[in-house]
């Protein structure tokens, strides 16, 4: 029973707003690490259960049959040993592919320190497999999570990485080779627990697809759920906006043609939180603008704040059939509130846009940032804040 | 040619029928301002022209749609007939005149009222049905699965695919309140049924069981500390909660034994308070 489509399919939106597609369950919270961070810590005082294989197949086929998930997310505790614990999920998910005969989706969290030979059966069971890095630094993960080591983390990756390369030529050799990881790989970072800059946390997000292939990095705001001299305090509000300042930066990686070095370096290490990351980037390159929309590369309609890859792949169609106006623009889906300061028509800006300090910077702003509880969070990191001044002079100075 | 200021069309409300519309208009050489189905009101003052339904007219039009326009533009009408926008049959009109006029070209023109209108429309359409292969909700009776929505497009044509192979060799329906049309799939077919109403059996104590499991993983997958009800009302429009598990507090025993507790509390604190006012009245009034 079942299907995997390739557009991913969220069956469900929990209370923060966050896509529900998986089940998402630890095969048990018995764990022999002992990572600051975590809740499942083998110092923490906390009740400890674990799934049977059985019950686990049993809970996913009833779940996908109502149409609740789309599949199972299945992590673990360190149970024993990294060895025992893979065991035991390659057990469960050999039940609910064999016995069952499921062929949804299944996402396995390959577990640091298990042998290849396990994480290469492990991945031929699994659609998707990950190994979250947690931590963006060796310093870091030395200080929170003395078990793991930068080695431990990308071995196993590079394992998956190379596998999925050989596995695709198979595929290509033999019709009938199985499939491993078709879904490919993706890890997850914690944002806020250590002092890592933005900067740092992307350019390992850049090496991680480049360099092992991987289909996702995924950011998560660090909430505390331990008290530890090392970890920020357990009152500290998780730092949401700049996971989502990370996640825009992620996007323009992958979709935009951009580059890790062009919107942070040395200087500049972390994300401004009052304006997005495109945005800010061609504020402090408005050199390159306006553009013609009339004329302009699909590269660089790209790279215009307000045009995203829809609107822009449609300028391209559309422009083929006559030149186009703002009308016309607004009628592509362009979101012309951030475009308009960036952009002419038929040689000219639009009409009756006054560029003022005040007005531009006002629109520039994301609406959230207005919110007062933002702005506490701002102070705590400092962020270099562009002065209204700098931004009059780059906007009148080039239109 | 008469471009009829007040000439309305009038067919019986299938595709083959607003086929037969555009058929009509290139044989009279007239273009009508409205062309409605049968559903709406009929006065006596009625002067629309009713079109008869031909299905070698309807083929006609329709086989040459590829041919004189582009396979992607017969989607694109094909589509639009699903949808809930009020003129599509106007807009699918239009579309195909401006087609057969211009052809395959037809398709880029996206700032074209007619064919922005009418790529917006079936935009509508296919991510309320994208949006439906999740949120759908299937309860177990016997060996059936059966399941119900109240969707704004006619969508069940679209779902057909993914849950016919999702459930290969099952049994289902779907059931489209708004459209009172339900979808059967049994031996491996599937088929669109117009069906009045549907009144569902009893859950027995399994379907009722792992009920009450999603939603108890419902709620503890959701982190306190990051809620965030506008961005989940964006992303799930409340039009959907009616029909979903995990929003359904009708039967869940639990939950109203909750509220009764909650209520006696808040009751008993009211009283509190008003003692309490009284003794201070009592004190002042000393």
């Amino acid at each position: 029973m079942g299907n995997a489509a390739k557009a991913g399919i969220c069956h469900s939106f929990s209370a923060d707003g966050r896509c529900i597609s998986l089940l998402k369950v630890l095969m048990t919270n018995v764990c022999v690490f002992d990572c600051k961070y975590c809740i499942n810590r083998e110092s923490n005082d906390t009740p400890r259960a674990a799934f049977t294989p059985h019950e686990l197949a049993e809970l996913t086929i009833n779940f996908y049959r109502r149409n609740y998930i789309e599949g199972l997310f299945l992590s673990s505790g360190v149970i024993k040993n990294p060895n025992y614990t893979a065991e035991q999920m390659i057990k469960a998910l050999e039940l609910l592919r064999n016995v069952y005969h499921f062929n949804g989706y299944i996402h396995v969290k390959a577990i640091p320190g298990a042998d290849s030979e396990l994480i290469t059966r492990l991945g031929l069971l699994a659609d998707r497999m990950s190994i979250n890095i947690e931590l963006p630094s060796q310093e870091s993960l030395r200080l929170l999570a003395p078990s793991k080591s930068k080695e431990s983390i990308l071995r196993p990756m590079g394992l998956i990485s190379t596998k999925i390369q050989e596995n695709r030529t198979d595929l290509v050799k033999y019709r009938h080779a199985s499939r491993f990881v078709p879904a490919g790989q993706s890890t997850q970072l914690i944002v806020g627990a250590t002092p890592d800059t933005d900067h740092k946390i992307l350019t390992l997000t850049e090496g991680l697809y480049k360099k092992y292939g991987l289909k996702r990095v995924f950011f998560s705001a660090y909430m505390p759920v331990a008290e530890n001299s090392l970890l920020p305090a357990i009152d500290t509000k998780p730092p949401l906006i700049r996971e989502h300042r990370l996640y825009q930066a992620d996007w323009l990686l992958r979709f935009y043609g951009f580059e890790a070095k062009e919107l942070l370096d040395e200087q500049n290490p972390n994300f401004n939180l009052q304006v997005d990351p495109k945005c800010n980037w061609a504020l402090n390159n408005m050199d390159k603008f306006p553009v013609e929309i009339n004329r302009a590369s699909h590269e660089m309609l790209l790279r215009v704040p307000g045009i995203g890859v829809i609107s822009a792949q449609r300028i391209m169609t559309a422009r083929r059939n006559g030149s186009l106006d703002f009308t016309s623009l607004k009628k592509l889906g362009v979101v012309l509130k951030r475009a308009q300061y960036f952009i002419t028509c038929q040689g000219k800006i639009m009409e009756g846009l006054k560029i003022t300090s005040d007005s531009t910077i006002r629109t520039l702003m994301s609406d959230r940032y207005k919110l007062p509880s933002y702005q506490e969070q701002l102070r705590l990191f400092e962020e270099p804040f562009i002065s209204r001044e700098e931004v009059q002079e780059c906007l009148t100075g080039q239109i | 040619m008469l471009d009829g200021t007040d000439l309305v069309y009038a067919y019986d409300g299938t595709f083959e029928g607003l086929m037969c519309c555009v058929f009509e208009s290139y044989e009279c050489k007239e273009i009508p301002c409205l062309i409605r189905p049968p559903s709406d009101q009929q006065t006596i003052f009625d002067t629309s022209k009713w079109i008869e339904t031909d299905s070698q007219k309807a083929d006609r039009v329709y086989n040459s749609i590829p041919v004189r326009i582009s396979s992607e533009a017969q989607e694109l009408v094909k589509l639009g007939f699903l949808t809930c926008e009020e003129n599509k049959e106007l807009l699918i009109f239009r579309f195909l005149r401006s087609g057969f006029k211009i052809g395959g070209k037809v398709m880029t023109m996206l700032t074209d009222e007619v064919v922005c209108s009418l790529q917006k429309a079936v935009r509508h359409l296919t991510s309320e049905s994208h949006k439906f292969k999740g949120f759908i909700r299937f309860s177990v009776f016997g060996e059936a699965l059966v399941a119900v929505i109240e969707p704004k497009n006619y969508v069940l044509p679209l779902l057909s695919a993914h849950f016919c192979d999702r459930y290969n060799g099952e049994k289902f329906m779907i059931y489209d309140k708004t459209h009172s049309v339900a979808l059967i799939y049994q031996s491996n077919r599937a088929e669109l049924i117009d069906i009045e109403g549907l009144t569902l059996p009893n859950v027995d104590s399994t379907e009722a069981k792992y009920r009450q499991l999603w939603k108890q993983f419902y709620n503890t997958i959701a982190i306190e500390g990051r809620t965030n009800p506008r961005c989940r009302m964006t992303l799930m429009p409340k039009r959907y909660w009616n029909q979903m598990t995990e929003f359904d507090n009708k039967s869940d025993l639990f939950q109203i034994q909750v509220q009764v507790a909650e209520t006696k509390q808040a009751i008993a604190n009211d009283i509190d308070k008003t003692t309490d006012k009284t003794t201070r009245y009592q004190i002042q009034g000393d």
